[in-house]
């Protein structure tokens, strides 16, 4: 069983990393405008019918 | 008669025109289309239904954005090649408006990219700087009916500061989870070789995690506890550090001594749910400002006219002796000496007074007013932080609002010396029972008595509450306006523009009859011009049609003339219509004559138009009890119309200057009472800044308001006192919250007293209170806002 050593402190670590990610995604500003982006993905792409 | 709406703004057509199979209510509208069609960008029209606004007003102008200056203040990034600018566009209100200025790289190949943030109604675009200026943007976007809203407010950052909220939330919760798990196994008790020997693994774990959670996301709670005990004030952040660093000492001192697995779970859990309750109040309104003066409602350049040349100047480097060149529409920025022969000036929205002031060559004219009559020239007799209006407005007399407690922290006064009386006596009682205890009970004692469930029940009733008023158009500050709210004993109320429309009169007519004729006549006339008057006139004849006049001529501030069948139609001011030099304009109402060949025929009379609901809403003030006022700036001729519409007991006040507003706010509040004022304009800043609650009532509200507490949507006028019912029961529903979680701190103090505090019921009443508080007061919330 004290291969839960490693278990515990790899989840922690990869938890770690996740929650960096997080943080600087927020710095970033990704966090800054909820409501946007899920309006602008439901726009269509034109077709390109004059080239 | 057939109705035709818009297909661009959907609003009714008046006169329909028509363009590639579509109608259209006005050639403003018609141009969008055109615009936006022949650049492939059709599919606005395919996203929503009559997407647009109504283009019937006229365009703004941008010259003001010819100067570098300004120019250079209002950039956010450039580099001489490629510039970046942040505008605010009020009309942005559907995802019609976020395609089209997403796709503005097809109206212009300069412009590289734009984003839109919609909540703060702003877009973000990139362009290359040689070869498009910013002026040029602000048109483009003004002709496809997105002009942006530039004042020199904007142009103050605000800062992130949610930010450092949300990071303390997420460590917080992240640290929970964990800990959660880690704790896990400790639960059962169970004496078993391998749990004993991972423990300090474990245990090592869980402290790690909580540090940063009581150093970190915790702190803000320390700080304004010490605050709060510096100035003597008991505040509910007091009781809720000291359960805090009870816990946490109280687990520490267990894992080092081996005596207990000590409470991480409930620490963590604690600290998470009282910041979800904090980021869950933060709640703004990001495309609104409340604290918008003067500074935004002045324009941010005008044109100085030097040497026979225009030359557009920022706004706080006008001198005296400048002469500047004010157009019509505009807002005259400094005190000065009018140069042009004649002109018209509306000060409504400054002073109050609903008439346009008129004034010839060589009279004093004040900053603040808009300009009617066309283009016209003053010179500049002081600055703009020496006008009369800006030192009003600057008064420091304006910056008394008392401390308020909230109902929170008034609790918690109570709250705080309960606990301590408790653990007093638990800690005697158990030293002459069980010394051995006394520890264990008296630290169990502060734990469970940590309010948070209390804490959580003012944020979260009050932020529910404030996002359904924002809803439904009643837009405040934060949540603690609603608690003030539901104290208000008295209302006070501007008058014009307040309780009546801003923009529409009511008209009636006093001479010789019209016939058809006669009015077809005069509808043509009044077509040409833009003057608000002459607009609401068109609106009254809307059931004639026009006819073709032989001339017409508007001659600016004085009236129309028009000649039809050899005969002379005017309409205006009495020396206008009459030729009678000698007859005095009067200033009581507003009446605009009409004569034929000189004669007078008869007169329309103007008059304001009251809000829709105006008495349902005075009669319900008066059943919840509060005291009314009305105060106003124009003088008393509509006194007698309105004491015939509203109950007995309402208190009249008229022509207050703005000065005059503020005092009697305040003779009021001498008198303890508890104010609220509904305003609209420049002229009731102060009294709205005084009163207990500041409430501006705005028919568009992305344009300018004076400082305030709340906006309130003019259509919703006559919600008000549902509006003020809301906040009392809301203030219920804190107070049944308040019960609910005392009644679970009994429960727990029970558990503590006798000893029986083992972490398992710690953590499991914390997080069940916590849940249970916020469901209850968010289901009430809810409730109550739908049986109104």
């Amino acid at each position: 069983m004290g291969v839960i050593y490693i278990l515990i402190i790899v989840s922690i670590l990869i938890a770690i990393f996740f929650f960096i990610a997080f943080v600087s995604s927020v710095k970033n500003g990704q966090y800054d405008d909820l409501h946007t982006p899920s309006i602008r993905m439901l726009f269509e792409d034109e077709l390109k019918e004059k080239k | 008669m057939q109705e035709t709406n818009c297909y661009h703004c959907g609003d009714l057509c008046e006169e329909v025109i028509t363009f590639s199979s579509h109608s259209f209510c006005c050639n403003g509208c018609k141009m969008v289309f055109e615009i936006l069609h022949s650049n492939n960008l059709g599919n606005y029209y395919d996203l929503e239904k009559n997407p647009g606004t109504s283009q019937k007003n006229l365009s703004k102008r941008f010259d003001f954005l010819e100067n570098e200056e300004i120019v250079s203040k209002l950039l956010e990034f450039d580099d001489e090649e490629t510039q970046i600018v942040h505008l605010f566009i009020p009309n942005i209100h559907c995802s019609s408006c976020i395609w089209v200025l997403e796709n503005l790289q097809k109206l212009h190949p300069l412009i590289i990219h734009s984003e839109v943030n919609f909540p703060q109604k702003k877009v973000r675009i990139t362009y290359h700087a040689k070869g498009l200026d910013l002026k040029s943007i602000a048109v483009l976007l003004d002709k496809i009916g997105y002009a942006p809203y530039i004042s020199s407010e904007d142009n103050k950052s605000k800062k992130k500061r949610s930010n450092k909220l949300l990071l303390q939330l997420v460590w917080a919760g992240f640290a929970f989870g964990n800990v959660m798990l880690m704790s896990f196994p400790e639960y059962f008790e169970v004496k078993e070789f391998w749990l004993e020997s991972y423990k300090p693994f474990f245990r090592l774990i869980m402290v790690v995690f909580t540090i940063p959670v009581v150093f970190y996301s915790a702190s803000d709670y320390f700080i304004s506890a010490y605050k709060g005990l510096k100035n003597k004030i008991l505040n509910i952040d007091v009781p809720i550090s000291l359960g805090i660093i009870v816990l946490f000492g109280r687990s520490l001192f267990e894992i080092v001594t081996d005596s207990g697995q000590g409470y991480w779970d409930s620490l963590n859990g604690l600290v998470f749910f009282l910041l979800l309750g904090k980021y869950f109040q933060q709640r703004t309104y990001s495309f609104l400002s409340f604290d918008r003066d003067y500074n935004s409602y002045f324009p941010i350049g005008v044109t100085k006219i030097l040497d026979d040349t225009e030359e557009n100047i920022p706004i706080d480097k006008i001198a005296k002796g400048d002469i500047l060149l004010i157009r019509n529409e505009e807002i005259i920025p400094v005190d000065g000496i009018l140069s042009s022969e004649k002109a018209s000036f509306d000060y409504s929205f400054v002073t109050g007074e609903s008439r346009p002031l008129f004034k010839v060559k060589g009279d004093k004219i004040f900053a603040g007013g808009k300009q009617l009559s066309g283009t016209i020239e003053m010179e500049v007799t002081k600055d703009v932080s020496q006008s009369y209006l800006t030192q009003l407005w600057s008064k420091d007399t304006f910056q008394t609002k008392t401390d308020y407690l909230s109902f929170t922290d008034r609790i918690s006064k109570y709250f705080t010396i309960v606990v301590l009386i408790i653990a007093l006596v638990t800690g005697v009682y158990w030293y002459f029972t069980d010394a051995s205890l006394i520890m264990d009970t008296v630290t169990s004692v502060l734990i469970v008595a940590c309010p948070c469930a209390l804490a959580l029940s003012a944020p979260f009733a009050l932020g529910n509450m404030l996002r359904l008023f924002g809803k439904d158009g009643f837009y405040l500050k934060d949540g603690d306006v609603i608690e003030k709210i539901a104290d208000v004993d008295t209302v006070v109320f501007d008058k014009t523009g307040t309780l009546s429309y801003s923009s529409s009169n009511t008209i009636s007519y006093e001479g010789e009859a019209l016939e058809l004729i006669d009015k077809r006549i005069l509808k043509s006339t009044l077509r040409i011009s833009n003057h608000p008057l002459s607009r609401g006139l068109y609106a009254y004849f809307d059931s004639v049609s026009t006819i073709d006049l032989e001339t017409k001529n508007e001659v600016l501030g004085q009236g129309l003339v028009s000649v039809y069948n050899k005969q002379e139609i005017r309409l205006g001011n009495i020396r206008f219509v009459s030729n009678d030099q000698k007859a005095g304009l009067t200033n009581e109402e507003t009446v605009v004559y009409y004569s034929v060949d000189g004669t007078i025929k008869g007169k329309f009379v103007f008059s304001s138009k009251y809000r829709q609901g105006l008495k349902e809403l005075f009669d319900k003030l008066n059943e919840q009890g509060k005291e009314i006022h009305i105060l106003s700036g124009d003088n008393a001729n509509e006194e007698h119309k309105l004491r015939a519409i509203l109950p007995e007991n309402v208190f009249f006040s008229f022509n207050k200057k703005p000065d005059q507003k503020l005092n009697y706010i305040q003779n009021l509040q001498k008198q303890g009472k508890n104010v609220l004022m509904l305003g609209d304009g420049l002229n009731d800043a102060g009294a709205l800044k005084q009163s207990n609650i500041g409430v501006a009532i705005s028919e568009n509200i992305n344009v300018f308001s004076p400082a305030c507490d709340g906006i309130l949507s003019a259509e919703k006028f006559k919600k008000l006192a549902i509006y003020i019912g809301l906040s009392n029961k809301t203030k219920s529903i804190i107070t049944i919250s308040f019960i609910f979680s005392i009644l679970y701190n009994i429960v727990g103090v029970c558990f503590a007293v006798i000893g029986k505090l083992s972490p398992v019921v710690s953590a499991i009443l914390m997080p069940l209170s916590s849940i249970t508080i916020v469901t209850l007061v968010t289901v009430l919330s809810y409730l109550i806002f739908h049986k109104r």
